[in-house]
């Protein structure tokens, strides 16, 4: 490669790869920085809207029940609410902050005019959002602390466990982001999927209230999946059946990843 | 001897041959073929619709080609297209800046995205930020800048990793005319110092005082090839009459030099006679210089404002 003229001195002319780091790096690092003017919005509305949550299930049923599926219901869901959190700092941000860089701010055609494939480039706002989720899901755990919640070693794995589940709604949001024409399209997957969703995960009732129908329904749902690992974690893991929770979140991940980027190179690469 | 890279071989810095984008039923570039040699400034010049920005798209594989030849620094594309991107620069059209950002910020991100070694990050910055002139407003947010500063930034951004190739998309559009000259001593100085570039436009007077050639796009195809000065000659004559008068005087002009195989151009008060070369004196105008305006209205049949 050293013949390609002194003109090239500093573009790169050595071989490039798939999933280059670099790449991947530098798609982070835009979101970093610009993270740094939006934090605080960004941080209220992720941790925020969980916690009311929290404190409004924790006092209203906290009042009328004591004791759920065997846990405290403080404990019960002061855990299930870190599946919440996941959905709200992941899920919804990916879904409008790719339509807005693709649509309005043309974001993705500056990156992709440098040596960053669709690829790189969708894998990259997912990591960084999965990065940040495995933060936010921790927030409205610690408020449940205050309210009584014991701590616990297992709550370290919360982070971890946050950020896969938030990997893959990370990838199922730009999914979602890159199958709309418009943003209205977005109120038909919210109702329709992300809300029952978000109720039916066990997290402020447990699945076996339910019809068996819904159960099944439950039991496909990544959510759900969150929050038996978050439970489990915090209050003791039971072997294989965390084992199964854990390939669940993988799988969910790996397949969203990949919906992402094909649907993203439809919408971006004419 | 080392072996050498295909790039190293490459004659052109671009080289199409039959390139065809269709969307559904609409061709939007129907078999060109485009050459940039390296060290020149081609200008890729055409109406709105023409195919120009979807063939700037096809030279970073965000359009891919239906059919056809597309070599960039010797890379084939698209698949090699990654490759020709890391030492190319674009200057998009539209604004794609970051403008709840600085200055800087946005350029550390994309000293990033090209791959820029860390020790060489800053002084890459701050040599891009010279040569656009915005050293002084490092700090600033993007949203504070007008918009000459904000297409200044636009070309410093690309410029970071030292590109052999650059691509500037309509670089001076919407912008005041003094800002317009700016930006062409720019444009002009990175000419100069060796950078091969390709530049779409509409604005006939950016493409005559900056291209080595022209390539005058119509309905998806190149209707001229050429240096702007031997295009004008061959296709509107070295002197145009400019006759001025009442519509029926203008339309008995037109006649009168159709009828002398002479090639006319109407505009709203006046038309001119090409390719009189000064032998159309009975026709009481006045004589100017012809220039690739005059050839592109010939050849595209569009007039430009």
């Amino acid at each position: 490669m050293a013949a390609t003229a002194a003109a090239a001195a500093a573009a790169t002319t050595r071989r490039l790869r798939r999933l280059e780091r670099a790449a991947l790096q530098g798609v982070m690092v835009r979101e970093i920085v610009n993270f740094s003017s939006f934090w605080r919005s960004s941080t209220f509305s992720s941790t925020v809207d969980p916690t009311i949550y929290l404190l409004a299930f924790g006092f209203g049923f906290g009042s009328l029940v004591s004791t759920v599926a065997g846990y405290d219901y403080i404990d019960f869901v002061g855990t299930g609410i870190v599946a919440t959190t996941v959905l709200f700092s992941a899920a919804f941000p990916a879904m409008y902050s790719t339509f807005v860089k693709y649509e309005f701010q043309h974001t993705y055609d500056a990156i992709l005019a440098a040596p960053v494939d669709v690829e790189e480039l969708v894998t990259g706002e997912g990591l960084w959002i999965a990065t940040r989720t495995g933060v936010y899901g921790c927030v409205p755990m610690l408020v449940a602390i205050v309210f009584g919640l014991s701590p616990s070693w297992g709550m370290l794995l919360v982070p971890e466990i946050a950020a896969l589940s938030g990997l893959g709604w990370a990838f199922f949001g730009i999914f979602i982001a890159a199958k709309a024409d418009k943003i209205e399209s977005f109120s038909y997957w919210q109702s329709g999927l992300l809300t029952p969703m978000f109720l039916v995960a066990g997290t402020f009732f447990p699945l076996t209230a339910l019809p068996e129908w819904a159960q099944i329904l439950g039991n496909i749902n990544p959510l759900y999946h969150c929050v038996e690992l978050v439970r489990h974690a915090v209050f003791g893991f039971r072997g294989w059946v965390d084992v199964w929770h854990v390939g669940f979140l993988v799988s969910f991940a790996l397949i969203s990843w990949r919906l992402a980027i094909r649907f993203m190179e439809r919408k971006l690469i004419l | 001897m080392e072996k050498e890279s295909v790039a190293a071989q490459a004659e052109s810095a671009i080289r199409l041959r039959g390139f065809v984008k269709r969307y559904g039923p609409i061709t939007a570039v129907d078999g060109l073929d485009l050459d940039v040699p390296f060290g020149a400034c081609v200008g890729l010049l055409g109406p709105n619709g023409a195919g120009k920005s979807t063939t700037m798209k096809a030279l970073t594989a965000q359009v891919i080609p239906d059919e056809g030849h597309l070599e960039v620094l010797g890379f084939l594309l698209p698949d090699d297209s990654k490759q020709a991107r890391a030492q190319m620069g674009v200057v998009p059209q539209l604004d794609n800046l970051d403008v709840s950002l600085t200055v800087e910020q946005n350029l550390i991100v994309f000293a990033h995205l090209y791959r820029v070694p860390a020790r060489n990050r800053t002084a890459a910055i701050e040599h891009a930020l010279d040569i656009a002139n915005l050293r002084h407003r490092h700090d600033s947010k993007v949203d504070e800048l007008s918009g000459g500063m904000r297409r200044r930034l636009l070309i410093a951004r690309a410029l970071l990793h030292e590109p052999r190739l650059l691509l500037l998309d309509e670089p001076t559009v919407g912008l005041d005319p003094q800002v317009r000259q700016e930006l062409w001593a720019l444009i002009d100085r990175l000419r100069s110092e060796g950078v091969s570039i390709l530049m779409s436009t509409h604005y006939i007077e950016e493409a005559e005082r900056l291209c080595d050639t022209v390539t005058i796009m119509s309905h998806g195809k190149a209707v001229a090839v050429g240096p702007p000065r031997a295009l004008i000659s061959e296709h509107a004559g070295r002197e145009a009459l400019e006759v001025y008068g009442p519509p029926d005087r203008l339309t008995e002009v037109e006649a009168a030099a159709q009828a002398r195989g002479w090639r006319t151009r109407r505009t709203g008060t006046s038309i001119a006679v090409l390719h009189s070369n000064g032998a159309a004196a009975d026709l009481e105008g006045v004589p100017r210089v012809t220039n690739l305006e005059d050839v592109f209205v010939l050849l595209t049949g569009e007039e430009i404002t």
